[in-house]
């Protein structure tokens, strides 16, 4: 769990989230790319290879070989408990 | 003295190259699938000085279609596809329009359309070992 808000914290790994839930599925080309021309983010291509391998180690992107390129994909299933330790449960409807 | 290199001398682009594994087949893919001209064919060898142009451009810069016989090419081609990084960029007017056309014909695309502002782009595998990315602007 501490390895996703690790994850999150950072605002390039958060727009690199925000595209692949616009497109799942894409090269690092196409990821530096949309963080370039719509973030305004110039990172390295190795930077933004870093921050994916941080957000795999956290689960939250699965890179795939598919013959002989390379895809990303989003898993949010990391995320989907984050608030279950704060948020209290919802009260039940009386009859 | 050596004239000032800026400003009076003009230095031209006339070819530029995508390594191919095959030549016969990447020309035809280049001007069937593509639709861009065979310009040259010259024999040297084993291979030819095998170059194609945009027919809206017979005479401008040509596109060579170079052997990637050399060892160091096939694992630079493989590093840069795996990546999903192109080779070589092509201007087209409407890059939908292409992505439809070329993908009815069974061109792979490693990236769709996708707009960024003033243009649009999108990647596809040339068959011969490279990705090739088409723009509009």
């Amino acid at each position: 769990m501490s390895d996703v808000f690790k994850a999150l914290a950072d605002p390039t790994r958060r727009a690199i989230l925000d595209e692949l839930a616009d497109r799942d599925g894409q090269t690092l080309f196409e990821i530096c790319g949309r963080l370039a021309g719509k973030h305004g983010l110039g990172s390295s291509r190795q930077a933004i290879s870093q921050h994916i391998d941080v957000l795999a180690q956290a689960g939250l992107v699965e890179t795939r070989r598919d013959g002989r390129y390379k895809f990303h994909h989003l898993n949010t299933g990391p995320l989907r408990h984050l608030t279950d330790r704060w948020l209290a449960p919802e009260p039940e409807e009386k009859p | 003295m050596a004239r000032a290199r800026t400003g009076g001398e003009a230095v031209k682009i006339y070819v530029t190259s995508v390594l191919v594994d095959d030549q016969r087949k990447a020309l035809q893919f280049y001007t069937d699938v593509l639709g861009f001209q065979a310009k040259r064919d010259v024999p040297l060898g084993e291979h030819s000085w095998l170059t194609v142009v945009s027919p809206h451009a017979p005479d401008g810069v040509e596109l060579l279609l170079e052997p990637d016989a050399h060892p160091a090419v096939k694992p630079y081609k493989e590093a840069l596809v795996a990546d999903g990084i192109p080779a070589a960029s092509f201007q087209v007017d409407d890059v939908r329009a292409e992505f439809e056309r070329l993908s009815s014909r069974g061109v792979r695309f490693t990236q769709e359309p996708v707009e960024m502002g003033e243009v649009t782009t999108a990647v596809f595998d040339d068959t011969c070992g490279n990705l090739i990315q088409i723009v509009q602007m």
